[in-house]
């Protein structure tokens, strides 16, 4: 059959999800982010939740999210997306409040909002986009920064003597009583995808039901401030990034 | 034997030229243009051998710019 054959409405496995807004995203090419923001727009619509979506979003590279996905959403102050994501799920309770953060927002000066919100046990959902550097800001050192790595402000590496070890958040707030649900994902490869997916819905799931905190850490890619190419940034992270951040469940409950 | 074939449709606009479908693709369905560029300046992603294409969306499933549709028959006969 000739491609004019195939490509028939009928015949459609795959589109663009209806949530997406009908606009250019404004992230460098190849950015993890875009994956992520069609994940997500494709679950709200598959579980039937645009009415009751709060999203929250972040300072740094995602905090043009509200202009991306077509649900309601509130923009958080650096690093206080859970605390604001804190109000909004105990003021509409039932709904689906997620917090979408990014490592310098969440790991780096929202710390406190995000192990506070977790210990509590809020009803909500964090995506949370790890890829190890400040993007937005020009690629200077985060705390989640590997060893080793040069980024603007550790040209030389990350020394652990000067600079500090790669903080694992994850596994810290895999130790608090009030999350349910912890995993770390990627969205490197297409399996990759399909995993994510299947672990944001029940992220997701989780928060409508109110089981209490879920966190799907995601390790993502910075292609321009790890002077890469998308192709190789993905090679690279599977490489380097995964032996710090090995993926999987964390904790489920 | 049921034979799976499949076929892309990129929004040549919207993409970003970033490879990640290329190389995301099992049958070397997709490359990207090599002079060619979009209202962007981007070279986007095209379909360079059609008939390859096992519509596995695997395409669609990296892009981060939500620009490829995919369809997929297959023939029973």
């Amino acid at each position: 059959m000739k491609p004019e054959e195939i490509i028939k409405p009928e015949n459609k496995i795959y589109s663009r999800p209806r949530l997406l807004d009908d606009r250019n995203t404004h992230y460098c090419p190849g950015c993890s982010h875009g994956v992520v923001h069609r994940i997500i727009a494709e679950l709200i619509d598959e579980m039937g939740l645009e009415d009751k979506a709060i999203g929250v979003a972040p300072v740094g590279c995602a905090v043009f999210a509200y202009n991306y996905i077509d649900v309601d959403w509130v923009e958080a102050a650096h690093g206080r997306a859970p605390a604001v994501a804190t109000a909004l799920s105990r003021l509409n309770p039932g709904h689906l409040v997620f917090s979408y953060q990014g490592d310098g927002d969440l790991s780096a000066i929202g710390t406190a909002e995000t192990i506070h919100a977790a210990n509590r046990g809020e009803n909500i959902a964090i995506i949370f986009i790890n890829n190890g550097i400040y993007g937005m800001t020009g690629g200077q050192m985060a705390p989640t920064t590997l060893l080793g790595m040069k980024t603007a402000t550790t040209p030389y590496g990350r020394r652990a003597d000067l600079n500090g070890y790669p903080l694992r958040i994850s596994e810290l707030l895999e130790r608090l009583d009030g999350t349910c649900y912890i995993t770390r994902q990627a969205v490197h490869t297409a399996a990759a995808v399909r995993k994510t997916k299947a672990a944001i819905r029940k992220a997701f799931e989780n928060s409508v039901a109110g089981r209490g905190t879920s966190v799907v850490e995601i390790v993502s890619t910075c292609n321009s401030g790890w002077k890469m190419t998308p192709a190789q940034s993905n090679e690279w992270m599977a490489e380097h990034m995964f032996e710090r951040y090995p993926l999987g469940d964390l904790k489920n409950i | 034997m049921a034979k799976v074939q499949g076929a892309v449709t990129i929004d040549t606009n919207r993409c970003k030229g970033c490879n990640l479908c290329a190389v995301a693709c099992p049958a070397d369905v997709l490359s990207l243009q090599p002079k060619e560029v979009n209202d962007r300046g981007y070279h986007y992603a095209y379909v360079v051998n059609p008939d390859a294409c096992i519509g596995c969306s695997s395409c669609a499933m990296v892009c981060p710019d939500a620009c490829i549709e995919v369809y997929r028959v297959v023939n029973k006969s």
